[in-house]
């Protein structure tokens, strides 16, 4: 699905860019932070953004692609607008995140790992956001909700969906 | 910055710390030495500000000024410990411990609390701080508090993380300036640390000051420092906490440690995952050279060290040591085989210290109050304290810094409150993906390197799960299965080939379809990975296996053979029924049902078309008679 999405850099992310590899290109072991700002920029690591980076940086397209994706944050396809990230930790587990997860995933008939056909939301499994006192716990966006239970989980997207115009 | 300014500074600032250590009339005699009346700490950790403890803060401050009320004052902390009561509010003098604190309860406690001749809002308070009788426990005699000995945890949610000058209050710095300034030779500094007995708390237990003797006899000018911030194991956030807490601790051990053994440059690696922690280290960094504690000849001793932060990418292996020096260098995180070990050959193929953050966190007190004022503490090979984080089934969920040796019933039933809802302990996990599990029958077992190791289970990085009678042992041994196979890196092949057979047999048992010599299949294969993978990742996956075929075999043996599971958790194995007896009819299971397998007449019992049923569980969640049960 993702493969079909055209790239749609910006000239001025491209400047961006180019500067965050300029300020990097003297740091021992560069690659790392500019793909994390790489991903800043950009939202995720296309291929196109890759060899940017790669050329920038002078090493070869296939040592940038091997780092961003041996990283679980770093992603080679678009996110949703609102990113959905359920702790999947074990603190969340035996307190029922497998239920919150299937919840969400019925909610949007997405998997984890997929985003929406609208681009709204996308849903991936985290390990442990360090909010283990409100287990089992989801992030949507920077917003993390805990003390879930699939109940709730429903009337949270809901907030969401009628936000963005909701027909879900 | 001279000695001078620094005990300047601690003694300008060490009133007003020293109100939220002691409570009541000794704390309000503290008090009158400041210019406050009261001082109302608020957690700024993550748990806290999860669960809305920004509004708090805000309400809090538009309150105060609301009312007029410019003698009190506000300190955002790092994390308390008792995350799963916040967002968390405490008051001193009093000592008293607001608990999941709201915008509208604040505003009530500014009016009647925090106003001159006010008093304590009773309704508001942690219930559990309230006796029948009316009498309120300050927050620090509670059972939660006075069994531990808060030593890494010593400021978080004392202090504001963000303010370098409480930390000098509370003797912040005055280990550096006594290593720099005595002055201490290296090997004086390492031979305190040896003689401490301080032991690597990110997992291995190795002694932190060996390490360190290594790493300054290994030959070359270039050395770095490395702190392990990349906190993998999920259920585990001391880390975190410190960071988020007591910033500066971690830089002053960290540059210790660069004397130490000549170094002048040092990385923390830290999780992406932890916003708010790199963002108070950021903070500290900038604070720490700004009074010159970090940069060019530190303290006028000729001494120079700084450090740099680094974010990880969320890759579990690179808490593996190699992994992480190899992933700083800007590469796949992959592990490389030991020897050579950091010490002689680490990050850019330098002699490298890397200790994670509690590690670093217990450094400045040993220097500053000597090794056998910690070696005092624990038991005879595990020195110290060492921080918990309590999470699953257990009433307060949260952190806690406990003497080596205390025995896991204390920790349980005391300090952690026991199991919630009436459930039995069933085990508790220690030392996460790499670790074990401690059966209710060890309970007495004290906390301490060897006898973990002893019993089949580690000490690990401390996430301490609780389980209850509701848990499925071969469940959670397949949940953290599926996690190493998901954070095996696939350099070798015990690991990457390993981790994902002994899943496959794990998910044929729960789905009902194990089979006869399945038990003896994993543990061949689990010896295998043990003696032939490259780190520890992939050595230790199997434990959490292991260790529950040692003290659970029986539901192996009931999931494979007889095709039960005890705990109702595997869905293939169980079936929900109607007790008839109990059923009143209330038809609540079969309007719920989403599959509409129920049927059954008004006030009749109800009946449970199995053929239908997809084992949801909604019929017994909704049912307010106890009428379904799980078979």
């Amino acid at each position: 699905m993702a493969d079909n999405i055209p790239f749609k850099g910006t000239q001025e992310q491209e400047q961006q860019l180019l500067e965050v590899i300029a300020k990097n290109k003297e740091l021992p072991g560069a690659l790392l932070p500019v793909l994390h700002e790489a991903q800043e920029i950009y939202g995720y690591l296309p291929i196109e953004v890759q060899q940017m980076v790669a050329d920038g940086l002078g090493i070869s397209l296939s040592e940038v692609y091997g780092v961003a994706t041996f990283y679980s944050r770093f992603s080679l396809t678009p996110k949703g607008k609102h990113k959905i990230s359920v702790c999947l930790g074990t603190a969340c587990y035996v307190k029922g995140a497998d239920k919150v997860l299937a919840e969400v995933e019925k909610k949007l008939g997405i998997k984890s790992g997929e985003c929406t056909a609208d681009g709204l939301f996308s849903i991936d499994s985290c390990r442990c956001v360090g909010a283990c006192g409100l287990a089992p716990v989801m992030m949507v966006d920077e917003e993390v909700y805990g003390k879930l239970t699939p109940d709730l989980v429903g009337k949270i997207l809901d907030k969401y969906i009628k936000e963005e115009g909701g027909n879900k | 910055m001279t000695l001078e300014e620094l005990n300047r500074i601690k003694n300008e600032y060490k009133d007003i710390v020293k109100v939220r250590k002691v409570v009541a009339e000794e704390s309000a005699k503290i008090a009158a030495n400041t210019q406050y009346r009261k001082q109302v700490l608020v957690c700024g950790g993550t748990g806290c500000t999860s669960s809305g403890s920004k509004k708090v803060l805000k309400a809090l401050e538009d309150a105060l000024e609301e009312n007029g009320i410019k003698d009190v004052l506000v300190v955002r902390t790092g994390c308390f410990g008792l995350c799963s009561l916040g967002p968390i509010m405490i008051v001193y003098p009093e000592g008293v411990f607001y608990s999941q604190a709201t915008p509208e309860g604040v505003k009530r406690i500014v009016k009647e609390h925090l106003k001159e001749g006010g008093s304590v809002v009773k309704e508001l308070l942690y219930k559990e701080t309230v006796k029948p009788d009316g009498t309120i426990t300050p927050l620090l005699e509670t059972n939660f508090y006075k069994k531990q000995r808060r030593i890494a945890l010593r400021n978080c949610g004392g202090i504001d993380p963000e303010n370098i000058n409480e930390y000098i209050a509370t003797s912040g710095y005055q280990a550096l300036a006594k290593v720099l300034l005595t002055p201490m030779s290296p090997d004086e500094v390492i031979k305190e640390v040896l003689d401490s007995g301080l032991r690597g708390r990110g997992g291995g237990g190795f002694p932190t000051g060996r390490k360190w003797m290594f790493a300054k006899a290994s030959p070359g000018d270039i050395k770095y420092v490395c702190c392990n911030a990349d906190e993998g194991d999920p259920g585990a956030f001391m880390d975190r906490s410190i960071l988020e807490g007591d910033p500066q601790c971690i830089i002053e051990a960290m540059t210790i440690a660069g004397y130490a053994i000549g170094a002048c440059r040092g990385f923390v690696y830290v999780r992406a995952e932890y916003p708010i922690a790199v963002e108070r280290l950021k903070i500290a960094l900038e604070q720490a050279r700004e009074y010159g504690f970090l940069g060019e000849n530190i303290l006028g001793s000729g001494f120079s060290f700084d450090i740099e932060i680094r974010l990880g990418a969320g890759a579990f292996v690179c808490g593996e040591e190699t992994a992480l020096m190899t992933s700083i260098a800007g590469n796949r995180g992959e592990p490389r085989p030991r020897p050579p070990f950091p010490a002689v050959k680490g990050l850019f193929d330098k002699p490298t210290v890397l200790n994670n953050v509690e590690t670093y966190a217990n450094i400045a007190q040993i220097i500053r109050k000597g090794s056998q004022w910690y070696a005092s503490m624990g038991t005879e090979t595990s020195k110290g304290t060492k921080v918990f984080a309590l999470g699953g089934k257990i009433t307060n969920v949260g952190l806690v810094d406990i003497p080596m040796g205390t025995a896991l019933r204390e920790i349980i039933e005391e300090i952690g409150g026991g199991i919630p809802n009436g459930k039995k302990f069933k085990a508790a996990q220690t030392g996460g993906p790499s670790g074990g599990c401690i059966p209710a029958e060890y309970i007495d077992t004290p906390i301490d390197y060897e006898s973990l190791t002893a019993i089949g289970s580690m000490m690990g990085s401390g996430g301490m799960i609780v389980l209850d009678e509701d848990t499925c042992m071969v469940d959670i041994a397949k949940f953290y299965l599926e996690f190493t196979v998901d954070e095996s890196c696939g350099k070798c092949t015990p690991c990457r080939v390993g981790t994902r057979k002994l899943l496959k047999y794990l998910e044929k048992i729960t789905l009902g379809k194990g089979e006869d010599g399945d038990i003896e299949r994993i543990e061949a294969l689990a010896e295998h990975m043990q003696k032939s993978s490259l780190c520890a990742l992939g050595q230790t996956a199997p434990n959490p296996i292991l260790s529950t075929l040692k003290f659970f075999r029986q539901e192996y043996i009931d999931h494979i053979y007889n095709g039960k599971c005890e705990a109702g958790v595997c869905k293939s194995l169980i079936r929900y029924e109607v007790i008839e007896d109990k059923c009143r009819g209330c038809t609540l299971c079969a309007r719920n049902c989403p599959v509409k397998a129920i049927k059954g007449a008004v006030k009749q019992p109800h009946v449970i078309d199995q053929s239908k049923c997809i084992k949801c569980g909604v019929c017994q969640a909704n049912c307010k008679f106890g009428a379904i049960r799980t078979i």
